[in-house]
């Protein structure tokens, strides 16, 4: 691919990134005015004195920016982290919780709700059960020598994966079904509806702290889509390489999931639609792929929350629109590999 | 003649599961080894571990005259280069960038190419003539320009040994004689290659020395011409081979 297209994916995808934020201000029960926020925007960046009435500038400040900035990071440390494990599985059909972070960050979350209503704990279960199922996931499959590494990883994450659904699923059987078994469907869907300042706050240094080393390693990211001996004689310590990228990538899936709960497709479908856009190369294929996700996560909390009376989960509608999208990119499935 | 790749008394095969023994080998710059044997005769777990990449189960392989079990990766790759059998393209990379990833050993771990790095894959694409193919996608070459790239990306490793696993297997007539041609012709210029083949006429054409494996570990060693026999060839494939001349020029001759 040229220079030129290159330029013109990211512009477009910053430009449809920018529109998506402005809009997602604008819209929901209690529609602001561009020019209403343009002014907020002046007010709170440069200091400037426009009237704005005190109503919108609570609903940008305490219910709509926490909420748009959750779906930004949610959506980027997504894409990201699908990114990671696409390349590194040499496999397009790899999503973040190929290695049971998904579960386990589920698992936790309903033991918290199951023992406790403190969203605190939900979270910090989901987090430590995410980062727990990995941990088992990488131990079981490194322990299984005289084994293509890469497969016995994959069979670790989904044999562990299905014992945590069977307990998960045991949990709910169990749980309280006025009180607590909503919560707990309510979280396996993901929402972003109840999002506050402090869980950003809290999430966003496990997911920068995922991100940073992505970022650094983001050239040689390419060599872990070689196979393993090609890579070791061109100079790189696999092993060494894909536990770092296993430590980043689940650092900032777990993140995700601690503030929004499992919203699915994401991070399977994003870095695709990227590749396709701008080719497998992975330092031009991250930041991509990261503005992509933020602005699909984003697009799709906004029509979450305003298509319906109630709230639609944001896990249903990905499933929605991501089932067609597969399906057309299977039918140039020569096309969907790369 | 610095000797660029040596093997001292050298096992090799997995734990528990001796292939071959007692190997001695050294290979200068401008030589060519051909490593011949049957399927299973250990070729390529030979490869694999003069490479590092399978630990010596006895003996020892010395690139440029230093011991590789001390060796970080880094150091092997700028030693000796590496062309996979089949490298199995599952990312639509271009050659350019295909290339570049020799480079991997030159480049510290968090950093990007620079310029050096971008010039060095350029001359290996050049050194190989395929500047034509530099922005195409490794998934859309034919077998025989995906393996001319994967040479050219070796040689961006920067090393003066290369080391190429059955380099014309699943080529066309014309790309394997372009593929010889080119081990030929990176012989002349002073690198150590070993490569392996099916065909022991190969040797005659591009081969200064040849490595004759047979299954169980058995090994004969010399130039063409003393190891390439019809005795010889029967014992390693089990079947009757007589070796002609034809313009001056040796070939075998297998008889159905």
């Amino acid at each position: 691919m040229t220079q030129h297209p290159r330029v013109l994916a990211y512009a477009l995808a910053l430009a449809a990134l920018l529109v998506l934020t402005a809009l997602a201000f604008a819209v929901g029960r209690f529609p602001l005015a561009l020019g209403d926020l343009a002014a907020l925007a002046a007010n709170k960046l440069f200091g400037a004195d426009y009237d704005v009435s005190a109503t919108a500038e609570t609903i940008v400040m305490q219910v709509r920016g926490p909420r748009i900035i959750a779906a930004l990071l949610v959506g980027a440390a997504l894409a990201a982290a699908g990114t990671a494990y696409q390349g590194m599985f040499r496999n397009p059909l790899v999503s973040p919780d190929i290695l049971g972070v998904s579960a386990g960050a589920a698992l936790g979350a309903v033991l918290g709700i199951f023992f406790s209503h403190s969203v605190l704990v939900i979270q910090l279960g989901a987090f430590a059960g995410g980062l727990a199922a990995v941990g088992v996931v990488y131990a079981v499959g490194a322990s299984v020598r005289r084994h293509d590494p890469i497969l016995a990883l994959i069979l670790a994450g989904v044999v562990i994966g299905t014992l945590l659904g069977s307990m998960i699923a045991l949990l709910k059987y169990l749980a309280d079904p006025y009180n607590q078994l909503p919560a707990i469907t309510f979280w396996l869907l993901g929402s972003l509806a109840s999002v506050a300042p402090r869980d950003l706050a809290i999430a966003a240094p496990f997911a920068l702290a995922g991100l940073v080393p992505l970022y650094l390693l983001r050239w040689r990211m390419n060599l872990l889509s070689l196979a393993d001996d090609e890579a070791r004689a061109l100079g790189v310590p696999v092993g060494r390489l894909r536990l770092a990228v296993v430590c980043a990538a689940t650092l900032m899936t777990a993140a995700a999931v601690a503030i929004s709960g499992i919203i699915g497709w994401v991070g399977l479908l994003i870095p695709h639609a990227a590749r396709l856009l701008i080719g497998p190369e992975f330092s031009r294929l991250l930041p991509l792929s990261m503005v992509l996700g933020a602005a699909f996560l984003l697009a799709v909390d906004t029509l979450s929350r305003t298509i319906a009376p109630i709230e639609v989960p944001p896990g249903v509608l990905t499933a929605l629109i991501g089932t067609p999208f597969f399906l057309w990119l299977f039918a140039g499935a020569r096309r969907a590999w790369q | 003649m610095a000797v660029m790749l040596e093997a001292r008394a050298l096992g090799y095969g997995y734990p528990g599961r001796p292939v071959g023994h007692g190997l001695d080998l050294s290979l200068g710059g401008g030589e060519v080894l051909c490593v011949l044997g049957p399927n299973g005769g250990g070729k390529t777990t030979l490869f694999r571990t003069l490479l590092g990449l399978l630990r010596a189960q006895a003996g020892e392989v010395l690139l440029a005259g230093q011991a590789l079990g001390a060796m970080s990766r880094g150091d092997v790759a700028r030693r000796v280069g590496y062309v996979p059998q089949g490298h199995a393209a599952q990312f639509a990379f271009t050659v350019r960038e295909a290339v570049l990833m020799g480079r991997t050993a030159h480049i510290s771990l968090f950093a990007t190419p620079g310029a050096a790095d971008l010039a060095a894959a350029d001359r290996a694409i050049a050194a190989l003539g395929i500047e034509s193919l530099a922005g195409r996608v490794v998934t859309e070459l034919s077998g025989g320009e995906r393996q001319l790239a994967m040479i050219a990306r070796a040689l961006a490793q920067g090393a003066r040994a290369l080391v190429l696993d059955e380099p014309t297997a699943s080529l066309d007539f014309g790309n394997q004689v372009r593929v010889l041609r080119e081990i030929r012709r990176l012989a002349a210029e002073g690198y150590a290659v070993v490569f392996s083949t099916h065909d022991p006429g190969q040797a005659f054409l591009a081969a200064s020395r040849v490595l004759l494996l047979a299954r169980g570990g058995a090994v004969r060693q010399g130039t063409p011409g003393q190891v390439i026999t019809g005795e010889n060839l029967q014992a390693v494939y089990g079947v009757e081979v007589r070796v002609a001349e034809v313009d001056g020029a040796r070939v075998c001759l297998p008889a159905l």
